[in-house]
């Protein structure tokens, strides 16, 4: 009764808050954090929430208040009991007061009711033809989904949470109290959508009348219950799946989403884009694309054709997801132009048919490549050129580098990639500059001293570079001898900056490749850099400084070398600080890659040795693309906002990529320009151009669809997490360098807080406590707590400038897959392998232990686990390790007997041997690089740098994963 | 005499405040060429072949962003002579433009030339949108100058 009574003034205000707090989003603005912040200024944690009308303010016994306002406009409410009982059954059953007082509310609340009429077919718009047929096709979806044999989807994600405490499961499948709850969001932001924009009524109203039957279909299943289904973050612990998370399916028709391009490639972070950009702002996530353009595909439909396909005024290329008007026309995806189809397009090679353009693989293929005409180049097609510039100063001669380059050189040479026409050449440096004649005729190489480093020239510019094929014995003599050379070296300086500008030189007129090698501090000549790095400062919990270059002498070169077509790559292996932020650049802007060990040394540190040489081997041996340019498009409406990775932008939408590598990953953040009305689909094109190693001119384009949604529910239902937080990490490596690390991680936190904040508000409409977010975003929050704990932004835990600076190159550039293993490390426990669930690859069982949280408590003394980190595996031994494990696997008596520094596991010849040994190569296959292994027991020196990445766990300078969610939920609530 | 130190102070920033409209019109207009690039349909033909047009135009472009440091020299000379001319009106309405010119250069990233923009981000979006807006206040500040300077 007392809610009946209360009801009409609290309808109204209710009404209130809805209306003024949508549209306006002003008092919201300065607390859009993750677009403000991460693109302006200022920056506080503590930036006081202007949420209008604080809905605490009211008693707390008024949550039902806020329920029965929110469903009131929602005509299907018998539904609603439904929807919130089982959900919050773990929360305490609701008072049975609610329901019946529901339908009773909604008639006083006036003013919403006439303004909430008309929504309601719309509400149903996506969901079903009719209203008043949609509950009943609820209940249809209802029992669709809670069939438990249900394969798909929704069973799958039911194995998800196996460990659910009773609690919890008695709430079996949550998704089939999700779907009815959807209409209610939908009415519920129905207001605010409608309002801004009522123009978008038209186009919406006969809606189902348009809509295809499957997309109708779709987006039914657009209302993912699995994606939206609330979840506490404070009480539900186990979030974490047991096997790595797939990437989520954009809502799309299905035969669209069949040959939609492969997630690995071509990934967006919110897979529903908004329609507005005042929408995006409103979710607070951001938009962005993640690509890894030239990935090594198993797959890939390659078209000769004298002409390609593009469209007239945009000049994208013919994609799956064009429309075709009639036999002869086609209108693009993504400025909408009608286009002619060619007369050769309507022979399909492939069925050798004619007529059938959209049978071409062209237009069945997202991913695709071209070989292309003339017309494509800028000059004939270059050999394959490559530069070695090798440090020979004492220093590199004392870490034993030399030995390893040239012995993996020599074995592979005749493994990198290129034709008859590929060219070699080597500089070295110290404090003078070392040229090789190689020329075909000389009895052994001739090495030629440039001493004059100010100015320095080309002593014989013809035959420094030499055909690899012609003069291979003199190559491999020198090779062979190179180490050997300067055995005796006490020169201690290095002029770097002398080396690369005679590189410059000798590359500019063909482009090509340089490898440099750099062991120190270059400290002759030009680019001369100082040391910067205090090493006191390493843990100080303050600003971390000079991470941004000392000198743009790197970044000039750079910029001449991306002129040239020449890219740098950066081998960097040395004890001392290098200033890798001033030398990075020179990779950076050349689109070049960065290695980086550090203590490397031949004797002491075998681990990075065994690293450097299989990381040198793929370097050598992996597929390269010359002469390279990218062009990103989108749909009309869309634009490019600023790029992430190695790369200069020549033009809002061109990279220019001297070298283009398949172990290089590109992030875009984009923005909403002109709104996406009428719109369902839109598009991105990523086309790549390149000259391949063998002189060929190729184009290789992914096309991406994507549907456009009008709600914030649906917006968040469609947020893939791991591109977030890919895609932020991005954003905060900027942010650190031009701003400042504090600002960055403040920028983070408010990431998540923001967007969790912005579902509670506009998304729920029932107002529980706790942190909620939706099952989609579940691990947000861990994952920026990973983030504030990882190498490149942790303070107070004593990190070494070049290593944070690498760490950050590495979040740049590496694509999603390798970046989020350095973000949140996995755990097993691979004690008690088995072959249950294990796959089967080349005859290979590969076991598939379960993925275990970031916590010591998930340890324990009598199991071994398995931490991947990414670049480096741990696998750490419990004091009482089953026995069993360490003789079988590690071939020891017991756990004593496990020596200190292992970096190998035995290849002994029994089951658990093999098993451990397959998943282990399984990782390691499975990315470019090559993580090491150690084996650490309890009292390693390694142990620290295990224990740190326990990322749920407290450390004495940063918060546990509980503190850092009640952190955010303090946050949101205020 | 009418024609004192004060007016010959005048007529010069005239003509100086005329040239700067130039440049900040040229200035508004290079980056103008660099947003739009891609709309250009010589560029849109061939991605990559540089033709005499797109040269010369890219020329154009660095020619206008070379054209900030003598901006802001021109605008520090006849600050100085209205601090000569004891014009503390003038001089006062001129300050802020001056300290934004020397917290600009002072902001400016690490570079071993003179010069503002740097190429490697010159093309994110908000530096972009940023420069355009600075472009067109200051056209808007030298234009209300030119007739304050006209008729002052």
């Amino acid at each position: 009764m007392a809610v009946q009574h209360s009801s009409p003034t609290n309808g109204a205000t209710h009404f209130h808050e809805h209306t003024s707090s949508r549209p306006p989003s002003k008092p919201c603005e300065p607390c859009c954090k993750l677009n403000s912040i991460l693109q302006l200024g200022a920056t506080s944690l503590l930036v006081p929430q202007c949420y209008p009308a604080p809905w605490p303010t009211d008693a707390p016994t008024s949550l039902h208040g806020y329920i029965q306002p929110g469903a009131a406009p929602q005509p299907m409410n018998p539904m609603v009991p439904n929807t919130y009982q089982p959900n919050r059954a773990p929360y305490g059953p609701p008072p049975t007061g609610p329901p019946p007082t529901m339908k009773p509310t909604s008639p006083p609340t006036g003013p919403p009711m006439a303004n909430a009429t008309p929504p309601p077919p719309k509400a149903d718009e996506p969901v079903a033809g009719n209203g008043p047929q949609a509950p009943n096709s609820y209940n249809h979806v209802d029992n669709k989904m809670a069939g438990p044999p249900q394969p798909g989807p929704p069973g799958r994600h039911l194995g998800h949470y196996p460990s659910l405490p009773p609690g919890y499961q008695n709430t079996s499948a949550p998704h089939n109290a999700t779907p009815p709850m959807h209409p209610a969001m939908q009415a519920a932001t129905q207001p605010y959508t409608q309002a801004p924009q009522p123009y978008q009524q038209p186009p919406v109203g006969p809606g189902p009348a348009q809509l295809s039957p499957s997309l109708a279909a779709m987006s039914l299943q657009s209302s993912t219950p699995e994606a939206l289904r609330v979840v506490n973050l404070l009480q539900e612990r186990n979030l974490l799946p047991p096997s790595p998370i797939p990437a989520p399916t954009p809502c799309l028709p299905q035969d669209l989403q069949k040959i939609n391009c492969n997630p690995e490639v071509f990934r967006s972070t919110l897979t529903s884009i908004p329609q507005t950009q005042s929408l995006l702002n409103k979710a607070k996530l951001p938009l962005g694309l993640l690509l890894h353009p030239f990935k090594d595909l198993s797959q890939l439909p390659v078209v000769t054709s004298s002409t390609i396909v593009r469209c007239r005024s945009c000049r994208t290329y013919i994609n799956p997801f064009v429309s075709f008007l009639d036999q002869r026309r086609w209108k693009c995806n993504l400025c909408y132009r009608v286009n002619d189809v060619p007369e050769e397009f309507m022979y399909n090679p492939v069925s050798r048919s004619y007529g059938e353009p959209h049978k071409r693989p062209e237009v069945q293929n997202a991913t695709i490549e071209f070989i292309a005409p003339s017309e494509y180049m800028l000059r004939p097609p270059q050999p394959a050129v490559y530069l070695f510039i090798l440090d020979v100063s004492h220093n590199a001669v004392e870490t034993g580098y030399l030995n390893v380059f040239c012995q993996s050189l020599l074995d592979n040479i005749n493994a990198l990639p290129g034709d008859s026409r590929t060219k070699v050449g080597f500089i070295t440096f110290d404090s003078t500059i070392h040229f090789y004649n190689l020329q075909e005729g000389l009895s052994q190489p001739q090495m030629l001293i440039v001493s004059d480093i100010e100015d320095i020239f080309l002593p014989t510019p013809d035959s420094l570079l030499v055909n690899l094929n012609e003069c291979k014995e003199l190559v491999q003599d020198l090779l062979k001898s190179l180490p050997t050379l300067f055995e005796k070296t006490m020169e201690t300086q290095s002029a770097l900056g002398s080396a690369l500008q005679a590189a410059f030189k000798l590359l500019s007129p063909t482009g090509g490749r340089m490898s440099v090698f750099q062991t120190q501090l270059p400290n002759l000549g030009v680019g001369a850099l100082q040391s910067r790095e205090d090493p006191n400062q390493r843990a100080s919990a303050k600003d971390i400084q000079y991470l941004s270059p000392a000198t743009d002498f790197y970044k000039k070169l750079a910029l001449d070398c991306s002129g040239q077509q020449v890219a740098v790559d950066l081998f960097l292996l040395s004890s001392q600080y290098c200033d890798l932020a001033s030398l990075g650049c020179i990779s950076r802007y050349s689109a070049g890659s960065v290695y980086y060990y550090p203590s490397y040394h031949h004797q002491h540190n075998p681990a990075q040795v065994e690293c450097f040489q299989k990381d040198l081997k793929r370097y050598l041996t992996r597929k390269i693309g010359f002469e390279a340019v990218m062009r990103i498009r989108c749909t009309k409406g869309l634009s490019i906002h600023t790029f992430h990775g190695n790369f200069f932008v020549r033009s809002t939408d061109l990279l220019s990529l001297p070298n283009v590598n398949p172990d290089a990953g590109f992030a875009v953040q984009m923005s909403i320009e002109e709104n996406l009305d009428d719109m369902q689909t839109v598009s991105f094109q990523a086309a790549l151009l390149y000259t391949s190693s063998k002189g060929e001119r190729r184009i290789r384009v992914h096309t991406l669809c994507l549907p456009v949604v009008n709600s914030l529910s649906d917006i968040f239902a469609g947020a893939d997490v791991q591109a977030i937080t890919g895609l932020l990490a991005c954003m905060a490596v900027d942010r650190s360098v031009t701003a400042s690390l504090s600002d960055a991680r403040d920028a983070m936190t408010n990431a998540s807080i923001d967007s969790l904040s912005s579902y509670r508000q506009s998304v729920l409409t029932i107002q529980q406590p706790g942190l909620l977010a939706p099952a989609c975003l579940r691990l947000f929050p861990l994952f920026i707590l990973a983030l504030l704990k990882q190498k490149a932004f942790r303070t107070g835990t004593s990190t070494r400038l070049d290593d944070r600076v690498f760490a950050m190159c590495q979040l740049k550039y590496q694509p999603l897959a390798y970046s989020l293993l350095m973000i949140h490390p996995a755990l097993y426990r691979i004690d008690d392998l088995t072959d249950e669930g294990a796959l089967n690859i080349n005859e290979r069982t590969i076991p598939q232990p379960r993925l275990l949280q970031l916590t010591v408590e998930k340890l324990s003394r009598e199991a071994a686990f398995l931490m991947d980190a990414g670049t480096v595996i741990y696998l750490w031994i419990g004091r009482n390790c089953n026995p069993t494990f360490l003789s079988q696997v590690l071939g020891v008596p017991s756990y004593a007997a496990v020596p200190d520094n292992l970096y190998l596991l035995p290849e002994l010849d029994t089951a658990e041997s093999q098993r451990t040994r397959a998943f282990i190569g399984w990782l390691r296959d499975q990315r470019p690089f090559f993580p090491s292994l150690h084996i650490i027991r309890d009292e390693s020196q390694q142990k620290a740098s295990f224990l740190q990445n326990m990322i749920e766990d407290r450390t004495e300078s940063a918060l546990s994963y509980y503190e850092f969610l009640l952190h955010v939920q303090q946050q949101i609530s205020k | 005499m009418a024609f004192t130190f004060a007016a010959f102070c005048y007529m010069l920033a005239l003509l100086l405040t005329a040239a700067l409209i130039f440049f900040a019109i040229w200035h508004i207009i290079a980056f103008d060429e660099l947003k739009t690039d891609y709309k250009n349909p010589i560029d849109q033909c061939n991605t990559l072949n540089p033709t005499v047009e797109k040269v010369k135009k890219i020329k154009r472009v660095k020619i206008a962003l070379k054209l900030v440091l003598p901006e802001y020299l021109i605008h520090f000379f006849f600050c100085v002579m209205f601090f000569c001319a004891a014009e503390w009106l003038t001089l006062c309405l001129n300050l802020p433009l001056l300290a934004y010119h020397v917290w600009r250069y002072m902001s400016r990233p690490v570079m071993s030339c003179p010069g503002l923009y740097d190429p490697t981000t010159i093309m994110n979006a908000d530096i972009l949108a940023f420069c355009q807006k600075e472009g067109w206040c200051k056209l808007a500040f030298y234009l209300l100058s030119f007739f304050y300077y006209l008729y002052g």
